[in-house]
């Protein structure tokens, strides 16, 4: 029905159709009169897409292209390694100044997929667990991603809360309690719930919009990682907070950029 | 190009804000002026990066098979992104014991002393138009002498052939050289003359391993080879003096002031140090644009039957140690091609993706011998194929024939480094931007039957140029104190049934064929 629908997203939308329909970026001018529309409509629409980064400019250029996130929209979000990607310099480094082991993880359906692992820096013997999977309910990144990814992981109710160890968590009202617990401080933890004597920490991946999208998180024994009162070493906090940022940061940008199909070296 | 090491760290990232060094912190300087972008990146005493500023340079395409830079915009490029490096990480330049350099090889420049402005734009290492003049070189039956004294086989590849092109066909330079006005260098000879000084006494100097891939310096003397300057016509008095790698150059006039110039490689060069590939039989392999695995081969040169290069591996103190390389031509660009040209993918890092929603080949094998095949074939007729089409083909089985091409080339080179050296390779060491390749990483294992090692931060090229300036100035005292920096990040174990890997091979060698003479002489026609 025209009648109930709303102006500015219709323009908005064949705003998108027209960048869509070429490779090559499009100015104000051109767009104002392809769509007739006044050059002031058209400014503010563009603009707010680009807030929203659905649209990109070239550093120096004022014309407008697709973003490459918009690519992507129908994808259904972040590819895991384009993730890997932009997380690498940053896993490497949390690794380098907490002493730690590094894991990198995405929802998968009921489980936690992990797509990257950076090994503890000490020279010891190390089994490289890229590809491998893990429970939502019992690691540190399952439980990160649980709490902050509620749309792109099953409810609590609906999982099978197996136990590992002693310490996991088996039933639904604690294991809430936790989550409720990461995202206040934003991030979330588990004190040897997988594995015995092994502890983790992890803090969300946010892509643009703020949507989680993984979940980075240091591993190691429970009493490097934990102090008294089983509270996180505080160097361990920041700089897993830090990190998770600067991915996020870096993904941001790798989405920015504009869609790379068609350039030439 | 854009590489794939480039692309992740154009970044504002910046790095450590948060985590600056203490005021008191000694720190040491890298510049990797690279193919594609220049970068700054800040070290410390352990090897952990504290900071990097990254600025991109044009790319002059003026023909086919030409491709230049120039080096006025990656100077300025230059004095942007140092202090920049500085403001990221919160360090003063009192901080820095000294600044080291890691550059693109073979790409030449001249210029003249007194306006410290280039004649020309730089030519690149991917130039190939000395092509006749070095068809010329051996059919005039100097190939012999030119291997035999420089250890490179003739080729495109190299600078000198580029600096005698320049000489010929720039106004003035030929005059300018021997009145003495004018000077040559790779670009890391341009880079320390401007900082130390340049019109105000610039100090006009090369390192060893630069000059190994000039075909103009004797490989066993390290000194300007005159029958190789007297065969490609060049006059000594424009060329640098060829130094060690760790050794105070100069001191910064500008930039920097104050803060010794004192470290310079070769950016493959810089990887094999930064890597601590310190005993013979270590080598590494840088994944890039191309690929390049060199093999420390101990105090004298090694000679290859069989499609390596012998050239200088590092020079610290007196005692050189020499390295077995071999370049394959197109491995991240191979991928680079399979985005842009192809639109297969949308970013170099989906190839993964794509390639794992197959489980094989599916029996396609590409050949990526788009400029020819270099080691250890060294075929520059040589035309990429793509073979074993069928209709049960579809994009993920390109995308694994596209990665798998990449193990196989590492495959040949290593095989050739085996043959050479009669000692097997038993690990490899890797860096580069495609090492966040999961899928290819595990494929190298799997087809060389030996693990592969990441370290910890895969900067090894500017981690290579800081600790030949930190050895030079004492930060560090030894190699061995640099070994214990290196920190394995990731290995990947080999996997493969025996018999897939030989069939496999087999399967490779047989596209390879294919693709070997395609491109005819007019004389064939």
């Amino acid at each position: 029905m025209p009648g109930s629908s709303i102006q500015s997203i219709e323009r908005a939308a064949a705003v998108l159709r027209l960048l869509a329909s070429t490779e090559r970026p499009l100015g104000l001018a051109e767009l104002s009169v392809a769509l007739d529309l006044p050059r002031p409509t058209v400014h503010g629409i563009v603009r707010t897409l680009r807030d929203v980064e659905f649209v990109v400019q070239e550093p120096g250029d004022s014309r407008y292209r697709l973003a490459k996130a918009l690519h992507g929209l129908g994808r259904g979000g972040v590819d895991p390694h384009d993730l890997r990607a932009a997380a690498m310099n940053w896993a490497d480094s949390l690794a380098g100044s907490t002493g730690l082991a590094v894991l990198l993880g995405v929802v998968d359906g009921h489980r936690v997929q992990v797509v990257h692992h950076v090994f503890r820096p000490d020279g010891s013997a190390q089994r490289l667990r890229t590809g491998e999977d893990q429970p939502l309910h019992a690691g540190a990144l399952g439980k990160c991603l649980l709490a902050f990814a509620p749309v792109s992981t099953p409810p609590t109710r609906a999982l099978e809360l197996l136990r590992f160890t002693g310490r996991t968590c088996t039933d639904v009202e604690s294991l809430d309690a936790h989550l409720a617990t990461a995202r206040r401080r934003g991030w979330a933890d588990e004190l040897a719930e997988l594995e015995p004597g092994v502890g983790g920490a992890a803090a969300p991946i946010r892509a643009s919009g703020g949507t989680a999208v993984g979940a980075l998180g240091v591993t190691g024994p429970v009493d490097e990682l934990f102090g008294v009162g089983g509270k996180l070493r505080r160097p361990h906090a920041e700089q897993l907070v830090l990190a998770s940022r600067e991915v996020s940061g870096a993904l941001l940008e790798m989405q920015a950029t504009p869609h790379p199909i068609g350039w030439r070296p | 190009m854009r590489c794939w090491r480039c692309r992740r760290r154009r970044t504002r990232s910046g790095g450590a804000r948060e985590r600056v060094a203490a005021v008191t912190d000694r720190v040491v300087a890298a510049i990797d002026q690279g193919t594609t972008s220049t970068r700054c990146l800040l070290f410390n005493r352990a090897g952990r990066m504290l900071a990097v500023a990254q600025r991109e340079h044009r790319q002059h395409y003026p023909a086919p098979g030409l491709v230049e830079h120039d080096a006025a915009e990656i100077w300025h490029n230059v004095q942007r992104i140092v202090p920049a490096a500085l403001r990221h990480a919160g360090i003063a330049p009192e901080q820095l014991v000294g600044l080291g350099i890691a550059n693109q090889r073979e790409t030449t420049v001249i210029w003249n002393r007194h306006t410290g402005k280039p004649l020309a734009r730089a030519i690149t290492w991917q130039d190939t138009r000395t092509d006749g003049m070095v068809n010329r070189l051996v059919a005039d039956g100097h190939g012999e002498v030119i291997t035999e004294i420089c250890g490179l086989p003739p080729a495109t590849y190299f600078a000198g052939p580029r600096l005698r092109w320049l000489l010929d066909h720039v106004p003035g330079a030929r005059a300018g050289a021997e009145a003495g006005d004018v000077l040559f260098g790779t670009m890391e000879s341009w880079l320390i003359w401007q900082l130390s000084g340049g019109v105000h006494g610039g100090v006009h100097v090369t390192d060893v391993t630069n000059a190994s891939r000039t075909m103009l310096m004797d490989l066993t003397t390290l000194e300007w080879s005159s029958t190789l300057l007297k065969i490609l016509d060049v006059p000594e008095r424009m060329l640098p003096a060829i130094r060690p790698n760790a050794e105070v150059y100069g001191v910064c006039t500008t930039v920097l002031p104050g803060v010794p110039v004192c470290g310079a490689l070769g950016d493959q060069q810089a990887a094999l140090v930064g890597q601590a590939c310190f005993a013979p039989g270590e080598v590494k392999c840088t994944y890039g644009t191309g690929a390049f695995l060199l093999m420390n081969t101990g105090v004298r040169p090694a000679a290859s039957a069989h499609g390596l290069i012998p050239t200088v591996g590092y020079k610290f103190g007196s005692e050189p140690v020499y390295a077995l390389e071999g370049a394959i031509a197109m491995t991240g660009s191979l991928v680079q091609w399979f985005r842009d040209s192809l639109g297969m993918i949308g970013s170099a890092a989906q190839i993964e993706t794509l390639a794992r929603t197959v489980p094989d080949n599916g029996g396609c094998y590409i050949v990526p011998a788009f400029s020819g095949l270099y080691s250890p074939r060294w075929h520059p007729e040589a035309r990429g194929v793509m073979v074993g089409l069928t209709s049960f083909i579809d994009r993920g089985h390109l995308a694994r024939a596209v990665l798998e091409a990449t193990g196989w080339q590492t495959r040949e080179v290593v095989d050739a480094m085996n043959a050479d050296s009669g000692v097997p390779v038993t690990r490899l060491k890797v860096d580069g931007g495609m090492t966040a390749n999961h899928l290819l990483m595990q494929f190298v294992a799997d087809v060389l039957d030996v693990p592969v090692e990441r370290p910890l931060g895969s900067e090894a090229v500017s981690v290579g140029a800081a600790y030949a300036a930190g050895l030079a100035v004492g930060y560090w005292s030894d190699l061995e104190g640099l070994r214990s920096n290196w920190h394995r990040a990731a290995a990947w174990e080999p996997g493969m049934d025996p018999a897939r890997r030989r069939s496999e091979h087999a399967n490779w060698a047989r596209a390879v064929d294919r693709s070997v003479g395609w491109v005819q002489t007019p004389s064939d026609t």
